[in-house]
């Protein structure tokens, strides 16, 4: 394991930000903290790097105990958000920064400041300083600044989350692939479930300062631990105990075993994927996303009764938050696949 | 808001008016007089022993007092900014004191501790120190009575950065002095030497306090301001104008370096044509 927390616990006045918190972290691997804010996942990224300090618990990071040691001995990169740009240096001072401070001579500065800023595609922009760049450009300086120290586990914090949504997007990508190119373990925060499917390998959900789950896109998609990563990792509807997909939720036009009978109320037209509200006989508002090949065929209008075949719903008996404590492997519990729910109706 | 035009030019009439009659006015009238035979009276007057002395005591107690506020001033607004606990408010609070009592006051304080029936004055005569109507005295004056500016002007500065910079280059292996020289320092530097050149124009003018710690010798311990009110009072209205023009050019200079400085530091960041992709 290139990263393992052990048992963290971090206390801010009354708000505890971290509550015995465990993760473990493969080599080479592309991990990201997933959760709302006020999660933990910050404040665990920056415990890994040593800027925050833990009320309990280790940090070990490739195999040594971390948890005594302040930043500057971790051989971590961390990449902060609003980028942290060191606003009176040019681009090259930025990346060059931890090579002069660990004393290197001019020539190998220079050198490989220079193969950086090619890696991150900012060659011919070295003399610029940070308010010359747009938003992108500064967050790959950052990049480039973080990981011309050679460090063990690159570290971000959000790193897209000031960004415009197309550039965002870029970045994901470029991320991905920089990944690829370096090999280097890397942790990212973000609140996004589809950045953090789309860039890890591994997820690890928090949710008010603990674990919920970790696993990988698939794994916590189909095999959510509980409501709470069911509804954080994608779209749910809620049928008295159930949980279902709302592509889980077929539309039929004549009642059968195991139908429920429902109202439409609104039928959404997003593209190629219709998002159809309906409300069952109880008042419960629920949605079923429908292909627009599927709308057509069956000619559905606003105000007309239909039938909904709920499958794969899932229920999470018990006190599902609490499951999650300290998990760092996945737990997916599937409650009863194409669960009867009638009840609901 | 908005105003319409002939409000506008109102408002512009009446500020400039104002600045002019207080500001300029009198500013120009001690320029007129003494010029007003020429250059030779005024050179005449400044050459004399006692103006020189004046003059260079004047540039002592800027040369010990700044430096000195300058690095407590820094030191105490991270102090203040980046170390929070609850004593902040009252260290906050004991800055400010300079500000709110009058510079006479302060030189009666320092009189009554430093005098011969004062806390340390016997001690230190024992040891052979004179602190009343010497520099020792003049000088701790100076640093009194213009302590807070440069805390003042860095604190909300430093409160501007954030910490992040810092946190960056602390992961990048620089050591808290490391990152104090190379990243918080040169961030701040605006306001650090807004608050040098606040400090440097108050210990230059500085007269309440010091004339009552110096006893305004002349020729020892009587510095530009108080050499100033000297000429005037004893009628000697040439050199207390040509003193004035003296304190003011150096006021001047001291702003004239720091606006050059900036300028310098302003190009250099823009001799790149800004642009994105």
């Amino acid at each position: 394991m290139a990263i393992a927390v052990e048992g963290a616990c971090k206390r801010f006045g009354d708000f505890q930000a971290l509550d015995n918190v465990s993760i473990d972290v493969p080599d080479s691997s592309l991990t990201a903290l997933l959760g709302p804010s006020g999660s933990g996942k910050s404040t665990l990224l920056r415990a890994i790097a040593g800027l925050e300090d833990l009320d309990a618990g280790r940090v070990t990071i490739r195999g040594e105990d971390a948890s005594a040691k302040p930043p500057q001995k971790r051989g971590v990169g961390f990449v902060f958000q609003h980028y942290a740009a060191f606003k009176h240096m040019t681009v090259f001072g930025n990346v060059g920064f931890g090579l002069r401070i660990r004393k290197w001579s001019k020539q190998q500065i220079d050198a490989r400041v220079h193969e950086l800023l090619r890696l991150v595609q900012l060659d011919g922009l070295a003399g610029r300083y940070p308010d010359q760049l747009s938003g992108g450009q500064r967050q790959r300086m950052a990049l480039a600044r973080a990981l011309a120290i050679e460090p063990q586990v690159l570290l971000l914090d959000e790193p897209f989350g000031a960004l415009d949504a197309k550039v965002r997007k870029d970045l994901r990508g470029w991320l991905r692939r920089l990944h690829d190119e370096t090999g280097v373990t890397t942790i990212f925060v973000t609140h996004d479930q589809e950045e953090a499917m789309d860039v890890a390998e591994q997820l690890v959900v928090m949710n008010e300062g603990r674990v919920e789950q970790s696993g990988s896109a698939t794994d916590l998609y189909e095999h959510p631990a509980n409501e709470f990563v069911m509804s954080f990792v994608g779209e749910v509807n809620r049928l008295g105990e159930h949980f279902v997909r709302p592509h889980d939720m077929q539309i039929v036009l004549d009642a059968d075993e195991g139908t429920v009978e429902a109202m439409i109320r609104r039928i959404v037209p997003l593209g190629f994927e219709v998002r159809v509200e309906v409300v069952l006989g109880d008042g419960t508002d629920v949605w079923a996303q429908l292909t627009r090949t599927e709308l057509q065929r069956l000619e559905l209008r606003e105000g007309q009764i239909v039938h909904l075949r709920p499958s794969q719903a899932k229920s999470f008996s018990g006190d599902s938050s609490s499951d999650g404590h300290g998990a760092s492997t996945p737990r997916g519990r599937q409650g009863g696949d194409d669960a009867e729910v009638s009840a609901a109706a | 808001m908005t105003v319409g035009a002939p409000a506008k030019w109102g408002l512009r009439t009446l500020g400039l008016g104002y600045l002019a009659l207080l500001l300029l006015a009198p500013v120009a009238m001690i320029f007129y007089k003494t010029f007003e035979h020429g250059i030779g009276p005024p050179l005449e007057a400044m050459t004399s022993s006692d103006a020189v002395h004046a003059i260079w005591l004047t540039l002592l107690m800027v040369a010990v007092a700044v430096p000195l506020n300058t690095v407590f001033g820094v030191g105490c607004a991270l102090l203040l900014v980046r170390h929070r606990w609850k004593g902040n408010a009252v260290i906050d609070g004991i800055i400010n004191l300079p500000f709110a009592i009058s510079p006479v006051v302060i030189g009666l304080s320092l009189f009554l501790l430093y005098g011969s029936g004062g806390w340390f004055g016997p001690t230190l005569a024992e040891w052979g120190i004179e602190v009343l109507f010497s520099t020792p005295g003049m000088i701790l004056a100076s640093i009194f009575v213009s302590l807070p500016f440069v805390v003042r002007e860095t604190v909300p500065v430093l409160q501007e950065i954030g910490t992040e910079q810092e946190q960056a280059a602390s992961t990048l292996g620089a050591s808290a002095w490391q990152t104090f020289w190379r990243v918080t320092l040169p961030a701040i530097r605006w306001g650090v030497a807004y608050g040098v050149v606040l400090t440097t124009a108050r210990v230059l003018g500085e007269f309440g306090a010091v004339t009552i710690v110096s006893g305004s010798i002349s020729g020892k311990t009587e510095t530009l301001p108080l050499y100033v009110a000297k000429s005037f009072e004893q009628f000697n209205e040439q050199a207390a104008y040509a003193g004035a023009i003296v304190l003011a050019l150096l006021a001047f200079t001291t702003l004239l370096l720091m606006s050059v400085g900036g300028r310098r530091a302003k190009s250099q960041s823009q001799t790149n044509p800004a642009g994105g992709t």
